[in-house]
């Protein structure tokens, strides 16, 4: 036993030798190049979720912004200069986001940060970029803390009280619905916040939500709260989450005999979608950024640009927001006609009738974006376009 | 206990001190990762004392982590705008004793979740503990207080070198002090033999939640710490991955063993941030060296000397 009890001095060694280290063998690097020198590549970091759970939405948003970049260095880039597009991944899990955006600030002096699809990602990423002084675009965040953090951090997405109050309209307009039953993902911010504003929009416009039930994300079986909800008849059903859970969800609505419309938000926005609900998902709607139905010259050049780039894949929401996202950060960089990050600020809060992907982008005062939506329907197993609602 | 073990915390706590005093010289990604260690230190020797030398297996971890973090981070958030006061003097006040509730709160929680569990005997803890993990993080989701599922917002960046790396050295003088002093030794002959050691007349269920609690206190602290690096709480942080990354780090280091744990948990957050460079196939890498060394090395990767196989 007794080799156990001389071991500790080591350890404290150990953590000696270890915090030298750290202190010592790690000094600052890559101060030459980039940052507001003025000369070498204008970097530019991604976080994203490439791994995890919301893959599906980060690959997607990342493809967008990486063909952004190629087409922007293509035409010659910016100020004379090429862009430098950094990527890493923060495998959907809280705390990576913060090392890898000091990573970002400190290491690579990026000029700005984009990112990310997730709410809780960029409120963990935003404070970091507000402290810095570096400029933060997020492609997808709707919760409407994310811009709350401060006067660098920007979106290109409209958020979640607009999609609420939109979503509810069309409840009431072209579902005709009087009584909706609210299934909402507790886990999820988007979820929680994007049934708060649909719930108050409904009942001020005279619906009634006859019954609220709850799960969590990577819930399996949801036929405990479908049952409630059955018993509750309501002439629609919203579910506000992702769509691994919405796809299984409408699935087991339409097993139980559910035959009314199913609804929800932007998180429905994925191709797995229909492979996990397939036939179940006729007579559901969701509201989104954009089609790649739509016939504005924008979208039809992004998505020949996007499918040539990528095997024929057809950009989803996700893809044109990861676009646009480096595309409006571009036009504000050109603006500034700087790579300072006061400047490119001040350019992005001016930001006004962009020509987006995702239709006409103006940043407002709280640095939200205001712009269209469309509503997606499924019809014969296949995304199809129903409207447009203008804001 | 030798009274040199005092020198030692002494001296590594003014170690992080001078370290700390110096560390504007480092960039904030390097500072990230090395408070990042410091705190897998404090969690993984915390760990040790209940899962490697009492011998109970805990996956509860990363709760009793969420209980000292959001203590902690609700305790600046909401008291350090009231009492005002210069942000020098709330890093040195006010969010030490944030640390201490928190982690006094984690030990309580230990406490409640200990005292009927561990009467058990076998691996009724692991789901115990398990369960308790995930109850934390769906009451947190739901508690708007705390933010709910959104997250906890603008937490006050107190965190430094000198506050982990200190607890860290706290930590380890703490489990390893308790483990040689003559009440101490008790943990391990429950580890050995729970049976002959109730045998011998020693209160086994005491010691397992005495373990349990200062194991959960400790982690408490852990989670303030971590709250006040990161600025940001989110409950998906602290799920059952998050506790699996504390066991992996106590079975990598070689349970009950304090140097390899220590190494394990330096190694562990060092490598999945140098692992960036592979892009997509890091945690693949990871993993996969996750499985050589414990097929290599099933006693624990840092056993003195390296040669010779466990003894106990």
């Amino acid at each position: 036993m007794k080799p156990t009890f001389q071991l500790p001095r080591r350890g404290f060694l150990a953590v000696l030798a270890t915090a030298i280290a750290l202190a010592t063998g790690c000094k600052p690097s890559g101060e030459s190049g980039g940052g507001a020198a003025g000369t070498g590549t204008i970097k530019i970091g991604e976080f994203a979720s490439l791994t995890g759970t919301e893959a599906a939405f980060g690959q997607s948003s990342h493809k967008g912004t990486q063909l952004a970049i190629e087409e922007i260095n293509q035409s010659g880039g910016l100020l004379g200069r090429k862009l430098e597009h950094l990527t890493e991944d923060n495998r959907s899990t809280a705390g990576e986001s913060a090392t890898i955006v000091k990573k970002f600030i400190s290491r690579e002096k990026v000029v700005a940060v984009l990112g990310e699809v997730a709410s809780g990602r960029s409120l963990e990423a935003g404070p970091i970029c507000q402290a810095a002084g570096i400029p933060m675009v997020s492609p997808s965040s709707t919760n409407p803390k994310v811009t709350e953090i401060g006067d660098h951090v920007f979106r290109v997405c409209f958020i979640d009280p607009f999609q609420g109050k939109l979503l509810a309209d069309f409840a009431k307009r072209t579902l005709k619905a009087r009584k909706v039953a609210i299934l909402s993902d507790v886990s999820a911010p988007y979820s929680v916040g994007l049934a708060d504003f649909f719930r108050q929009r409904f009942i001020a416009e005279g619906g009634e939500v006859v019954v609220e039930q709850k799960y969590a994300s990577k819930d399996k079986d949801f036929r405990a709260q479908l049952t409630a909800i059955k018993a509750a008849a309501p002439d629609a059903i919203f579910v506000p989450g992702y769509y691994t859970e919405a796809g299984l969800i409408v699935a087991q609505a339409r097993q139980l005999g559910l035959a009314v419309p199913l609804f929800g938000g932007d998180g429905w926005e994925a191709p797995e979608l229909i492979q996990i609900a397939g036939e179940a998902l006729q007579g559901t709607y969701y509201s989104t950024h954009y089609s790649p139905e739509a016939k504005s010259t924008e979208v039809r050049s992004f998505v020949k640009a996007f499918q040539a780039r990528f095997n024929g894949e057809t950009p989803d929401a996700m893809a044109a927001l990861g676009y646009d996202s480096a595309m409006v950060l571009a036009d504000a960089i050109k603006r500034a006609g700087s790579t300072d990050g006061s400047k490119v600020r001040d350019a992005l809060a001016a930001t006004k009738d962009f020509p987006c992907v995702t239709g006409k982008t103006t940043l407002d005062a709280s640095r939200n974006a205001t712009k269209a939506a469309v509503i997606i329907t499924v019809k014969d197993g296949k995304f199809s376009y129903l409207e447009t609602v203008e804001p | 206990m030798p009274p040199r073990s005092q020198l030692w915390l002494l001296a590594a706590l003014a170690l992080a001190g001078v370290v700390s005093a110096f560390s504007g010289r480092l960039d904030s990604y390097v500072l990230d990762v090395a408070m990042g260690v410091g705190i897998n230190i404090v969690l993984a020797v915390s760990l040790n004392l209940i899962n490697g030398f009492t011998g109970q297996f805990s996956l509860g971890h990363a709760g009793f982590m969420a209980v000292g973090a959001y203590t902690s981070a609700m305790l600046t958030t909401t008291l350090g705008t009231k009492l005002g006061g210069s942000p020098a003097l709330l890093q040195w006040v006010l969010f030490p004793a944030s640390l201490l509730l928190g982690g006094l709160l984690a030990a309580l929680a230990g406490l409640a979740v200990g005292a009927p569990s561990l009467r058990l005997k076998g691996d009724y803890l692991a789901i115990v503990t398990l369960g308790f993990g995930e109850i934390i993080k769906v009451v947190l989701q739901n508690v708007d207080a705390v933010g709910g599922a959104r997250g906890l917002i603008g937490v006050p960046a107190y965190t430094d070198l000198f506050w982990t790396f200190g607890a860290a050295a706290v930590t380890v003088y703490a489990v390893w002090g308790l483990l040689n002093s003559a009440y101490g030794r008790g943990f391990l002959a429950v580890a050995d033999d729970e049976v002959a050691a109730e045998a011998m007349g020693l209160d086994t269920t005491r010691y397992k939640i005495t373990a349990f609690v200062v194991g959960s206190f400790f982690a408490g602290v852990a989670g303030g710490l971590y709250a006040h690096l990161k600025g940001y709480l989110n409950p998906g942080g602290f799920d059952f991955n998050k506790s699996i990354e504390i066991v992996v780090m106590v079975i990598l280091g070689g349970m009950g063993r304090h140097v390899g744990v220590i190494i394990a948990a330096v190694l562990l957050g060092v490598l999945s941030e140098t692992l960036r460079s592979f892009g997509d196939y890091r945690m693949i890498i990871y993993s996969l060296l996750l499985i050589v060394l414990m097929l290599t090395r099933p006693q624990g990767l840092f056993i003195w000397p390296l040669w010779k196989k466990k003894s106990t």
